[in-house]
């Protein structure tokens, strides 16, 4: 990434965005004082939620459920139509984001290959679900107590219980523990209400039995996997490793930019190194990640952007060098579409390489390219893997994702070359996918023993009684 | 907070809202947490490998309790707390740190609370019996998300919690 790109991203903000994100908040500002009671700034910040989405498919609906909602009926069905058009808004902010960045990195991106798949039957973990999300919005944030965020256990439960909903149960789960955290919620100077709004509408458009992919679209895709990074995330009982790497199609082809993710149900007690004992049934992918290996894939099924990773059908190769990855394909290499109901600015993860930058320490990093300047997410650095503030302060180069988030661009460090002790050193993510090789850090995980594995044996010996 | 971090705080879709958890040993107290206004969990049988103590303190009266998970009272309960209550808080202040942990209990804590003994030491507790039902059956539900299989197939909704280190 370039100087002149950064400059770009920040001068060619799109047409609307500003608009549309202030609709947004006055539909967020709604759902914070509760749907139970709508009083005149209520009805208006509903009634230009419907103004916004009038001249499209949803504008009736919308504005029909905005009606019923201000005259004091809120039903499930209501709701459920204006988290719908709330989602609709923040999905066309992500892809006006994603056209302006694909303008300038000069990126190719294959649409969204046809019609999703027909929507599933909605099951009882959803109708709970649906029911303890409209308590919700009936309630407010300020208003929600201990007992209204106990009523989400049920459905998390159900929802787990269930393949198809294990997305609705990670979400509830997490919502519900922050929500748990932060009661009561109108003491709080400020709450986290675009965020929380954001995690209620998903939790909605979930629970419609919505079609969770494109089942019709599926490809079956071979060929050599490079890695280029990887993304962690986590919340006190869900975990997900996300590989970012450029598949080079077997008997040639453009390469394409693909995800490989995995992911595991844990505890709030599991956390840094030992989240990677979680995964017994990928030791390809772990041994991948550990040495930034490429991985040759057969038959591979492929979603838009998103390879679901099969263990067996993966051979591990030979070590790369993902900033030579990056540097040699990402250019060329072509991008995949979100699928559409997964679109919100917070779903832009656009993997790029920085070099010949300064980190600059101002309060928080931030990376200097010839005087522009793009800011480092710190709170992005995750405890199971090498990457520290230090080292990413001390990068002569970086390789991150892009993201947004409050009006701005920000970088992502997946993995930093950096200078210390006169040493040139690389730390990845992924690093300690396959064990910790810092012998200090190695050192204190072993002290403190393998959670995962005492907790296992506690289930082992007292669930099954 | 600062008008600057309220303002982000109404803005951002992502934050850190909890703190993670701390990273602790698990061995000899396996379950902690602050629920239910209580500071509970499960402390492992130093003798017997099949048995767990069920330890509480409530929040405000500092009411506490040891018993197994069948409702045998702990015989470490001669008056004061037992080691079991006091694992439990070692290890609660380690997961939570002193503060969250003396806040929610309603302790007034100064300087040069470290241990679950300095803490009890600021309180005035006194034993009162509670069923261990409810804290083993959450103990069990704890359990029960490691029997949830891997995924291969993505959870998008995690975007919104990224991993981070508990500083930053």
């Amino acid at each position: 990434m370039l100087a002149h790109q950064v400059t770009r991203l920040r001068t060619d903000v799109p047409a609307g965005l500003t608009e549309a994100l202030d609709v947004v908040a006055g539909f967020d500002a709604v759902l914070t004082r509760g749907f139970a009671r709508i009083g005149e700034e209520d009805a208006a910040a509903l009634a230009a939620l419907a103004d916004a989405v009038a001249g499209t498919p949803l504008g009736a609906r919308v504005a029909e459920a905005v009606g019923k909602v201000t005259a004091g009926s809120v039903a499930e069905e209501h709701l459920a139509v204006l988290a719908g058009a709330r989602s609709a808004l923040l999905g066309a902010a992500h892809d006006a984001l994603l056209g302006q960045l694909d303008g300038v990195l000069g990126r190719d991106r294959s649409p969204w290959p046809g019609a999703a798949a027909g929507a599933t039957e909605v099951s009882p973990a959803r109708l709970a679900a649906r029911a303890w999300l409209h308590e919700v919005a009936l309630t407010g944030w300020r208003g929600v107590d201990h007992e209204l965020v106990s009523g989400a256990a049920a459905p998390v439960e159900d929802a787990l219980a269930e393949p198809g909903s294990r997305r609705l149960a990670v979400l509830l789960d997490g919502l519900a523990a922050e929500l748990r955290a932060c009661v009561p919620v109108a003491a709080m100077p400020q709450a986290p209400v675009r965020r929380w709004a954001d995690l209620w509408a998903r939790g909605m458009l979930l629970t419609q039995g919505a079609p969770a992919g494109p089942a019709a679209d599926v490809e079956l895709v071979s060929g050599r996997l490079l890695p280029l990074g990887v993304d962690v995330h986590e919340h006190d009982t869900a975990v997900q490793v996300g590989l970012h790497a450029v598949l080079e199609p077997a008997g040639g082809g453009t390469p394409r930019l693909v995800r490989a993710t995995v992911g595991a149900a844990k505890v709030a007690t599991i956390v840094g190194p030992a989240i990677w004992r979680l995964f017994p049934g990928q030791p390809t992918l772990l041994r991948a990640l550990a040495g930034r290996r490429a991985v040759t894939v057969t038959d591979l099924p492929l979603h838009g952007g998103d390879l679901r990773w099969d263990d067996t059908r993966a051979e591990l190769g030979e070590p790369t060098d993902p900033f030579a990855t990056a540097r040699v394909l990402l250019a060329s290499a072509t991008a995949a579409s979100t699928p559409p109901l997964d679109r919100h600015p917070a779903a832009i993860a656009e993997p790029v390489l920085v070099e010949g930058a300064a980190v600059r320490d101002d309060g928080g990093l931030v990376l200097d390219l010839d005087g522009e300047r793009v800011p480092v997410t710190v709170d992005r650095l995750p405890a199971s893997g090498p990457l520290t503030r230090g080292r990413v302060a001390a990068a002569t180069a970086c390789l991150g994702l892009l993201r947004w988030d409050d009006g701005r661009w920000l970088l992502q460090p997946l993995g930093v070359r950096f200078t210390s002790k006169r040493q040139v050193a690389e730390a990845h993510n992924g690093d300690w996918a396959d064990g910790v090789t810092d012998p200090k850090i190695a050192k204190a995980d072993a002290k403190a023993g393998d959670a995962v594995a005492v907790l296992r044996e506690r289930a082992g010996r007292l669930l099954r009684r | 907070m600062t008008e600057a971090v309220e303002a982000s705080w109404r803005r951002r879709s992502v934050l850190r809202v909890v703190p993670p958890a701390r990273a602790r040993k698990l061995a000899k107290v396996p379950f902690v947490e602050l629920a239910d206004g209580r500071l509970q969990g499960v402390v492992s049988s130093g003798s017997d490998i099949e048995r767990v103590y069920v330890s509480s303190v409530a929040a405000g009266t500092h009411a506490y309790h040891c018993s197994t998970n069948n409702n045998r009272p702990c015989g470490g309960l001669r008056g004061n707390p037992c080691k079991h209550l006091h694992a439990l808080a070692d290890e609660a202040i380690i997961q939570y740190g002193v503060e969250p942990v003396a806040r929610y209990l309603r302790v007034d804590v100064g300087d040069g609370v470290d241990t679950g003994a300095e803490l009890f030491a600021r309180m005035d507790p006194r034993h009162e019996p509670s069923p261990a039902a409810v804290v083993f059956s959450r103990f069990l539900h704890h359990l029960a998300y490691l029997e949830v299989p891997e995924s291969t197939a993505p959870l998008p909704e995690l975007q919104w919690f990224p991993a981070s280190a508990a500083v930053g």
